[in-house]
């Protein structure tokens, strides 16, 4: 590059206060854009780690959720039994057969009622999910009246404290440990025997059967088989697959909303960008005219602008970035309206995001600096001279 | 019309040369240049006829909007002459594309200007160290000859001073060490002491007089001023965009 770097990043340094104002304009778009991003990164995070790879949720076919779902014990049972289905140390088949039932909780510090998951499991239940971990208390002990709390119900709601009862279904049910699920989406549920709560909601069907395959690449046979028999009504996925598409909906809505605002205030932030690197071309015309008049070529004095531009985005990009990872520390929830279910998850900034952040940081510097740059590149150098 | 003041000794050596010599430096023959303002055309320069040999220290005078200006500008390559042939050291720089005639300024003019025109964001240093960012010129070498330079025009020790921390004088010595530094064979310098004081303007005139006869360099220089113009070797006046004679100065 001909025209030095110094000149270009002392020019922004000169004109700090609108360097400043306007690399803030940037930053707050940056930021809302990185902050939607990460939402939607930390919900797939979220939802990813729900699943586990080799494990197969069998629900009923054309439900989209469990809650929707029904499952007999005769189907279930046709399920649990079929060859690909792995089988646990106890020489028994690594499945879990699940209710999952809403019910409505105080959120704490709010009078505002909240859905919560309360998911009936099998004993195998956990061992099929090894990233739930038990974090405070004890399993919940099967045929008992114990339920234990994910570690978002229990930061976030009354009454979930170990030793607590919560009432439901007309039953007492008392809280005997809290566990830990990885940050996944099982964190914002409860968990009880299957039998106790089909018994309490009275109900006569599973929503779900959770198996674990014994071998991962049996999958497809798995499925074809399940999709032949004629007693069986239900649709197998792949565990991850399955929870992935439960948040597409959240997904798509974290990001149009988003993307929307973004591109929305962009464009006041590349307006921003372009006035100040008018100004800054405007305050330098006799500067223009003599570096032409060295020898600086037309394209010199372009690339010095783009590069300021970009650099006037690149400062906007840090910024926006930096106030977003702060959002990392924050934690987020809302209604998963695919299983009307409260959510939490994390702001997740992934060096992805980093890079594309920047990047669309300094797209906006770019062609906010466009029209200036290439006003300067064509002055004439007797009239730029002749401003002084 | 008031008579040039200076017009005693008229000894014009525009044409015809008296003895063959070696080729001018600049060589102009019936330059025209015109600007356009609005509908109107504004002539500026006609019939400009003149040669500028190496080694000449010259001074252009004539009052205000003669077109003095406009001459220097087309001799240096920023400007274009609307007819006429203009060569220097050989060269028709008006056959030059924009992109030549910009390297052909990098390597054969420098520039000094009223207002010093330094980029007030570098040091004295970097100031003069800028044109040798168009050469090849590796970091320890421009090193070498920016310091060089800026010790031949004293302010050895105000390398790192910003312009605004430098008075007139010391600027216009910054800008007379970078419109040097790239060994040009050509200087144009437009009214280089309008903005001085007396002693600054003395100092800058004496350096540039070192420049053209310890150096060599062929010197154009625009003035208002006759005390100025004495440090030259001859003197053009114009008048009305016309070369209306030349003259020896009582020497300086
Ligand atoms: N770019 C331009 N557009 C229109 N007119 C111009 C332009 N440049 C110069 N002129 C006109 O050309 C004439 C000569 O200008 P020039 O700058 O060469 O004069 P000058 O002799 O240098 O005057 P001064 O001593 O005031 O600097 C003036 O009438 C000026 O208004
Ligand atoms: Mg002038």
């Amino acid at each position: 590059m001909a025209i030095p770097l110094s000149y270009i990043a002392r020019n922004l340094w000169t004109r700090r206060l609108t360097t400043a104002l306007t690399a803030g304009g940037l930053a707050l778009v940056v930021f809302v854009f990185a902050t939607v991003l990460m939402l939607d990164a930390g919900l797939k995070q979220t939802m990813v780690t729900t699943g586990e790879y080799d494990n197969v949720v069998a629900i009923r076919k054309g439900a989209d959720t469990e809650i929707q779902s029904g499952i007999t014990r005769v189907q279930a049972a046709v399920i649990e039994s079929h060859p690909s289905v792995a089988l646990g140390t106890d020489a028994r088949r690594l499945a879990s057969k699940e209710t999952v039932v809403l019910i409505s909780l105080r959120k704490l510090g709010t009078a505002k009622p909240s859905n919560v998951v309360i998911r009936g499991i099998s004993p195998h239940g956990l061992e099929l999910r090894p990233q739930v971990k038990i974090a405070g208390g004890r399993r919940f002990a099967s045929g008992s009246s114990e339920i234990i709390v994910g570690s978002s119900i229990a930061k976030g709601f009354e009454g979930t404290r170990i030793g607590s009862t919560l009432r439901f279904a007309q039953r007492d049910w008392t809280v005997v440990g809290i566990f830990d699920a990885g940050r996944s989406g099982f964190d914002s549920e409860i968990w009880g025997d299957a039998d106790q709560l089909m018994q309490a909601f009275r109900r006569i069907v599973y929503s779900s059967v959770i198996v674990r395959l014994a071998d991962g690449s049996d999958f497809e046979r798995f499925r074809a088989d399940v999709d032949a028999d004629p007693r069986l009504t239900n649709e197998l996925k792949r565990e991850q697959i399955f929870y992935g598409d439960q948040s597409r909906a959240l997904s798509t809505f974290i990001n149009i909303l988003g993307l929307t605002l973004t591109a929305v205030f962009s464009i006041g932030a590349t307006i921003g960008a372009m006035i100040t690197m008018y100004a800054s071309v405007a305050n330098r015309v006799a500067e223009i005219g003599t570096l032409r008049a060295l020898g600086f070529r037309r394209g010199n004095v372009l690339a010095a602008f783009l590069i300021e531009s970009l650099l006037l985005g690149l400062v906007g990009g840090v910024i926006g970035l930096a106030l977003a990872s702060l959002m990392q520390f924050a934690s987020f929830s809302t209604t998963n309206f695919q299983t009307f279910a409260e959510l939490a998850f994390r702001f997740t900034l992934t060096p992805g995001i980093a890079a594309a952040t920047l990047a669309f940081s300094m797209a906006m510097g770019l062609l906010g600096g466009f029209l200036p740059a290439a006003g300067a590149a064509r002055m004439n150098i007797v009239d730029s001279l002749r401003a002084a | 019309m008031s008579a040039p003041r200076v017009e005693t000794r008229v000894e014009p050596r525009v044409e015809p040369r008296a003895e063959p010599r070696a080729e001018p430096l600049v060589e102009i023959h019936n330059l025209a240049k015109s600007y356009v303002r609005g509908e109107q055309i504004v002539p500026v320069l006609s019939d400009i006829t003149l040669d500028i040999q190496e080694g000449d220290f010259t001074a252009l005078m004539g009052p205000s909007g003669s077109g003095k200006t406009t001459l220097l500008n087309l001799v240096a390559g920023i400007d274009k002459p609307d007819c006429g042939t203009l060569r220097v050291g050989g060269l028709d720089i008006t056959t030059l594309t924009e992109s030549q005639l910009a390297d052909w300024r990098a390597s054969n003019v420098g520039f000094i200007f009223q207002f010093y025109n330094l980029m007030p964001v570098l040091t004295a240093y970097e100031n003069v160290e800028l044109p040798l960012m168009l050469t090849g010129l590796g970091r320890s070498e421009r090193r070498e000859r920016v310091e060089m330079t800026l010790s031949v025009v004293g302010l050895a020790d105000r390398m790192k001073h910003y312009p605004n921390e430098l008075s007139g004088g010391q600027q216009q010595r910054v800008a007379i060490a970078r419109a040097v530094i790239t060994d040009p064979r050509l200087i144009v310098a437009d009214e280089p002491t309008g903005d001085l004081d007396r002693s600054s303007a003395a100092d800058i005139l004496a350096m540039m007089q070192r420049l053209n006869t310890e150096l060599g360099k062929t010197i154009i220089m625009v003035t208002h001023d006759g005390q100025s113009a004495r440090a030259a070797k001859a003197i053009i006046h114009l008048e009305k965009g016309e070369i209306i004679g030349n003259v020896e100065p009582a020497s300086a």
